[in-house]
């Protein structure tokens, strides 16, 4: 029964609209994250002294903790971010493919 | 100074696996006297734990139930049992350990171990779910040669279980001998007994449930300990930090990033056989098959990254507070000398931290956490090692099919129990051997064999049967060569004076290869069959979007 479900859910172009933004949002979100972790590693192996520079003129706390932290929370945020719109405006056009295509 | 470097050493080695608890971390610890605070909350636990897989008992009644819940957990529930696969013993103790001797160098580590995470969602997650029924081999399989390509993979997932396996059975024994005081045969069988019973009666909804209690516990022992060690500082981080710098013999330098991110080349392979292994962990990825559909796959993974971005951060603060409230107390040190070595060795901070601040029933809570964390893992991989063997091998290839429920159930326990038998056997004929080297395995290998395939038959139309066998052959022969010839095995195993090759982790160098030789066979195969794994791309891919005939392999 799938088989011909495909084929029309394929000939829709709202399908082809779907899975170009939603796979243009995922690779955007992989790379914000990617890119800014080993854009701290790049920090951590060539630049040590900048990690170094302290929070504020006389804290022992160096900025390191914070971009870490940063890095952590950032990426969970994405994560919701990525979650909300999957989950909200992504599966609404899913649906209605899916509605299309059994219908 | 020499032996505190061999420590450190030890303790990266450790951390490689998520949850591996390497025996060389603790090495040949000595034996504690019984601590029976630990060992009556463990059985606490324990009688939990089974009262659940009583109950999950009376609900595992197909093979659907049996390997992932029937579909019916919810992806918060199944969020916190990730984050469980992630907050293992490795990572209490182990970065909370690094914190304490090398300062930020700990954390920016649990950060490549975090990034993983969102990645694996944005790009995995929802096709996982959408396209996977039991195993990852149903996925690597879906439109490729079901004979070839399922054993291959129920192979990689077996290989990798049984390592992991050891490793765990390994680092359980040395782990309670050193936290409870009991012997390490004797806890290695316990642990084998209750992963036996957990699987085969309870399946994966014990599985999973043992592993959200175990969670909760771990996130609640954490946030208490950090309370508790921050209340001493009133609740500055800043003046902790301040104190530690002043009594740390390395200074104001455990402020920045120091010698153990020197070499990046060694980090960026570290990182990505972290991310990309954690991605081909047959255990990990069975969790995607146990919620009903790709919206709560997804809200999973949400809740994962939340508990495991949280409790790394608590755990990287608490050993830059044991630095001063540990590394000050001579109470901790052997012979009372905090110039000397930690009693326990390396990686206990974080429980000398419990006690200092908790006193002994503290400390015997979170023992009674470490051990339960053991448990739920290696439950997970039995289950996982059960479920290519039943449903994979004995189902799918050997009777192509054919196999009715009850066979296939009745194959999947006698595997678990197979499973039991042989993690005993070897985690006893282990004890004494330096087993760091089977975590740059499981990794490797998962890195380099079972993500390559898994992540191309979702992406890349072009993969043919031929090209994801060869491509996973190069993958794993390379990935186990160069752990071969890599520092654990080359000169810790086998006595050479230097290691052939410098690096720790191999998948640098052995997932560019799987995925080039992967390629190169895909794109000159012009056989019938490479016609027909290409053909199946559409509908796979189709499925693999929006989740059409996948409803119908959880609903039962």
């Amino acid at each position: 029964m799938s088989a011909e479900i495909y084929k029309k859910v394929r000939a829709n172009p709202r399908f082809s609209e779907l899975e170009g933004k939603r796979s243009r949002f995922a690779y955007l979100l992989s790379a914000i994250v990617l890119i800014t972790y080993y854009a701290m590693m790049m920090l951590v192996a060539f630049a040590p002294e900048v990690m170094r520079t302290p929070v504020s003129a006389g804290s022992t706390l160096t900025i390191g903790v914070p971009i870490g932290a940063a890095i952590i929370i950032g990426s969970w945020l994405l994560t919701g971010w990525f979650v909300s719109r999957s989950n909200g405006e992504f599966d609404r056009l899913n649906n209605e493919i899916i509605q299309e295509a059994t219908k | 100074m020499k032996a505190r470097k061999h420590l450190l050493g030890a303790t990266l080695l450790t951390l490689m696996g998520a949850a591996a608890y390497a025996a060389d971390a603790i090495g040949a610890v000595q034996k504690q006297p019984l601590n029976m605070t630990a060992i009556g909350m463990f059985f606490v636990f324990v009688v939990a734990t089974m009262g659940i897989t009583y109950w999950a008992a009376s609900r595992t009644k197909s093979t659907a139930d049996f390997y992932t819940a029937g579909g019916g957990i919810t992806g918060f529930q199944n969020g916190l049992a990730i984050a469980g696969d992630y907050m293992s013993a490795a990572t209490l103790l182990g970065l909370s350990a690094m914190t304490f001797s090398k300062g930020l160098d700990g954390f920016i580590y649990a950060i490549g171990f975090f990034v993983g995470w969102p990645v694996i969602l944005f790009l995995m997650a929802e096709r996982l779910r959408n396209l996977g029924k039991f195993t990852f081999a149903d996925i690597a399989s879906y439109r490729l040669d079901q004979g070839t390509i399922r054993s291959f993979a129920a192979f990689g997932s077996l290989t990798v279980v049984c390592f992991y396996l050891i490793v765990q059975m390994v680092g359980a024994g040395q782990l309670i001998k050193l936290l409870f005081g009991l012997d390490y045969t004797t806890a290695v069988i316990v642990v084998g007994v209750l992963m036996v019973i957990y699987v085969t009666f309870g399946g994966m909804i014990a599985t999973t449930w043992v592993q959200i209690i175990k969670a909760c516990l771990m996130l609640f022992g954490g946030t208490v300990l950090l309370f508790l060690a921050l209340s001493q500082f009133g609740f500055s981080l800043e003046t902790a930090a301040q104190k530690a710098v002043e009594v740390h013999k390395d200074g104001a330098k455990i402020m920045g990033p120091g010698s153990l991110l020197a070499d990046p080349v060694n980090a960026v392979s570290l990182s990505l056989g972290l991310v990309f292994g954690t991605a081909g962990l047959p255990h990990i990825m069975m969790r995607f098959f146990t919620v009903p559909n790709a919206k709560e796959a997804r809200k999973s993974v949400f809740v994962a990254s939340g508990c495991i971005g949280y409790f790394f951060m608590v755990v990287c603060a608490l050993g830059l507070m044991a630095i001063v409230i540990v590394g000050q107390n001579p109470e901790f040190f052997e012979g009372g000398n905090t110039a000397g070595k930690l009693i326990g060795g390396g990686n206990m901070p974080v429980m000398h931290l419990a006690k200092a601040v908790g006193g002994n029933l503290f400390l015997g809570f979170m023992s009674a956490v470490a051990f339960a964390t053991i448990l739920a893992v290696v439950s997970g991989l039995a289950l996982a090692g059960a479920s290519a063997i039943a449903h994979d091998i004995y189902a799918r290839v050997l009777r192509k099919g054919s196999a009715t429920e009850t066979q296939e159930m009745r194959i999947s326990k006698l595997a678990t129990v197979a499973l039991g038998v042989v993690a005993v056997l070897l985690g006893i004929l282990f004890e004494k051997q330096n087993i760091a080297f089977l975590v740059g395995l499981t990794f490797g290998i998962a890195a380099s064999t079972n993500f390559p395939i898994l992540i191309l038959s979702m992406y890349w139309k072009g993969l043919t049967t031929r090209g994801a066998l060869l491509g996973g052959l190069v993958g794993l022969i390379s990935a186990v060569t160069l752990v071969v010839l890599s520092k654990a095995v080359w000169v810790v195993v086998l006595g050479n004076a230097a290691p052939v090759f410098p690096y720790e982790q191999p998948a640098l160098f052995s997932m560019p290869l799987a995925f080039f030789f992967t390629w190169l066979f895909s794109v000159t195969d012009s056989s019938a069959r490479a016609k027909t794994d290409k053909a199946g791309f559409e509908d796979q891919y189709v499925r693999s979007q929006t989740g059409i005939g996948a409803a119908a392999a959880s609903a039962h």
